[in-house]
């Protein structure tokens, strides 16, 4: 394409067909304590 | 407006996310101008009327980009539309499956801005025996069933005050993990002051990720973390923090993070951000105090401008760091996006998990949603003695999404803060499922930056994560 560059896979809808299976880390435990994100944590199933 | 993509424009980069598939799209300003007056559902033909709207380009121009924006719209990743409400609302109660571990009600230090009441959560000072740990494990063991990865974070007040619990504790947790089929993930957030030897080598040894608390300079760290008798602590923590992070060398043991927080007294943090990374320490989070805003040190929405202008310079930082060197100078906890890699969509519904497979536990063994609500009685869910979880409780939590959160359903950044602290919502704002303003105005800003870092990291290493470079001497 000559004017957008696609960065990533997109695949958050995929994602959602055999997600939840609980393996990765607590957000709240991995530094912030007071301020969550989400995004930045692993899926570990794909690990 | 819809709700599906959000467009902004970082450092002169211009960036449209779509919302429900997680795309990242760079485009140019003729596609940022065009989708900005487009609505879903789209047809294959541009909308009649566009050309008159824009008239700065040409009608071949923006039937050019139409075309393109139509065929990303026809593979799903722009304008996407949000398919997942079903596995919201099928959120049942969830196996405990980590825990804060609040060792210590009673701490070395009196910062100044501890939601903790300088450590005892306003209960009372107290330290966790050794039977109440291995309780605690015996308890979580029980709860988590179905889950074989467990967490629990040695939390306080300072958790190094009670330094035999935490090795009785874990020390009990190893022996039975297997037997179980569990594995023990633990956790230490420290202010550094009783750290030792025999403390660094079990702690590299046994927490698969410590954090140390240090909010950068010198003179803003000591303003506020003191000790009992008002001195600053940071000539005795640094040492002792370079001492544990060069020895922390173990396989699955390499995680840590210097955690800072900032306040309205230095609204200029990113100096403190890359006074940490000077120190040779590359994984950082400085983080906005928590605080009611009547404090003198609390964010306030007039600060929101020089926080950003902070935010977008820190962010320039790291990305002229990674065109230069295809490496981020270090971590920047709020700016971790991983834009293939990241939580699937169902975690990102509802977040922390607190009250529902997250919990705190006091020092007398009480449970309570997390470790900011440690103290508030009408949140208490029950007590380990007595192996009950309050189950309106913990069912609250679970249906507590960005579904039945005020505003995030039309919210952009929903999939990444995913509703926010549910505490912060309480506390502040009077109710969990009323997201606290101000950090949703932080949350949204810092998203921003995050993604933007990840366009540049994806570029210069070829979709591959890029690693930091350290020690850090961008200056």
């Amino acid at each position: 394409m000559k004017h957008i560059r696609t960065i990533n896979k997109a695949n958050l809808k995929k994602t959602a067909e055999k997600g939840g299976c609980g393996k990765c880390q607590t957000s709240c435990q991995s530094a912030c304590k007071t301020s969550c994100t989400i995004a930045n944590q692993q899926c570990e199933a794909n690990k | 407006m819809t709700n599906t993509i959000h467009r902004f424009i970082q450092d002169g980069e211009y960036i449209v996310l779509d919302v429900n598939s997680g795309g990242v799209h760079v485009v140019d300003e003729i596609v940022y101008d065009l989708i900005g007056e487009l609505e879903p559902p789209l047809s294959e033909k541009m909308p009649a009327g566009i050309p008159e709207k824009l008239p700065k380009y040409s009608a071949e121009e923006l039937k050019e980009c139409y075309d393109e924006i139509y065929s990303l719209y026809s593979d799903g990743i722009l304008f996407s539309t949000d398919e997942y409400r079903k596995y919201a609302e099928l959120s049942v109660k969830a196996p405990i499956k980590a825990m804060c571990l609040h060792v210590s009600h009673d701490c070395d230090l009196r910062c100044k801005y501890c939601f903790a009441s300088t450590g005892d959560f306003g209960t009372g000072r107290k330290i966790m025996t050794p039977e109440t740990g291995r309780k605690a494990i015996d308890f979580l063991i029980e709860k988590s069933y179905g889950r074989e990865n467990l967490e629990l974070d040695f939390f306080g007040g300072e958790p190094l005050m009670a330094w035999e619990t935490i090795k009785a504790t874990v020390d009990y947790a190893r022996s039975v993990e297997k037997q179980y089929n569990k594995n023990f993930r633990f956790t230490v957030t420290t202010n550094g002051m009783l750290l030792n030897d025999e403390k660094i080598e079990y702690i590299n040894r046994e927490m698969s990720n410590c954090v140390l608390s240090l909010d950068g300079r010198k003179e803003v760290n000591d303003n506020i973390r003191v000790t009992r008798s008002g001195k600053g602590c940071y000539d005795i923590i640094v040492p002792k923090y370079r001492q544990l992070v060069e020895s922390r060398v173990n396989p699955g043991r390499t995680d840590y993070y210097v955690r800072g927080t900032f306040t309205k007294y230095n609204l200029d943090f990113v100096e403190d951000v890359l006074h940490i990374a000077e120190l040779g320490f590359d994984q950082l989070s400085v983080e906005p105090v928590t605080a009611p805003s009547d404090a003198p040190y609390a964010i306030t929405e007039e600060d929101l401008p020089e926080i950003f202008a902070q935010y977008d310079r820190l962010y320039r930082i790291m990305a002229e760091h990674v065109e230069k060197t295809g490496k981020k100078p270090f971590n920047f906890f709020h700016y971790m996006i991983d834009l293939n890699q990241g939580p699937c969509a169902v975690k990102r519904l509802r977040g922390c998990g607190c009250g529902n497979e997250y919990v705190a536990v006091t020092p007398d063994g009480d449970i309570y949603p997390c470790h900011q609500f440690v103290g508030i009685d009408e949140w208490k869910m029950g007590n380990i003695y007595q192996g009950n979880v309050d189950a309106d409780i913990a069912n609250y939590f679970a249906k507590t999404h960005i579904y039945s959160k005020e505003g995030c359903p039309d919210c952009w950044a929903r999939f990444y803060c995913s509703g926010g602290c549910n505490a912060n919502g309480f506390i502040y704002e009077g109710d969990v499922r009323k997201p606290h303003k101000i950090q949703c105005a932080l949350m949204k800003k810092r998203l921003e930056c995050g993604i933007a870092l990840g366009v540049k990291v994806s570029e210069a290493s070829g979709g591959e994560a890029a690693e930091t470079a350290v020690p850090y001497s961008g200056r």
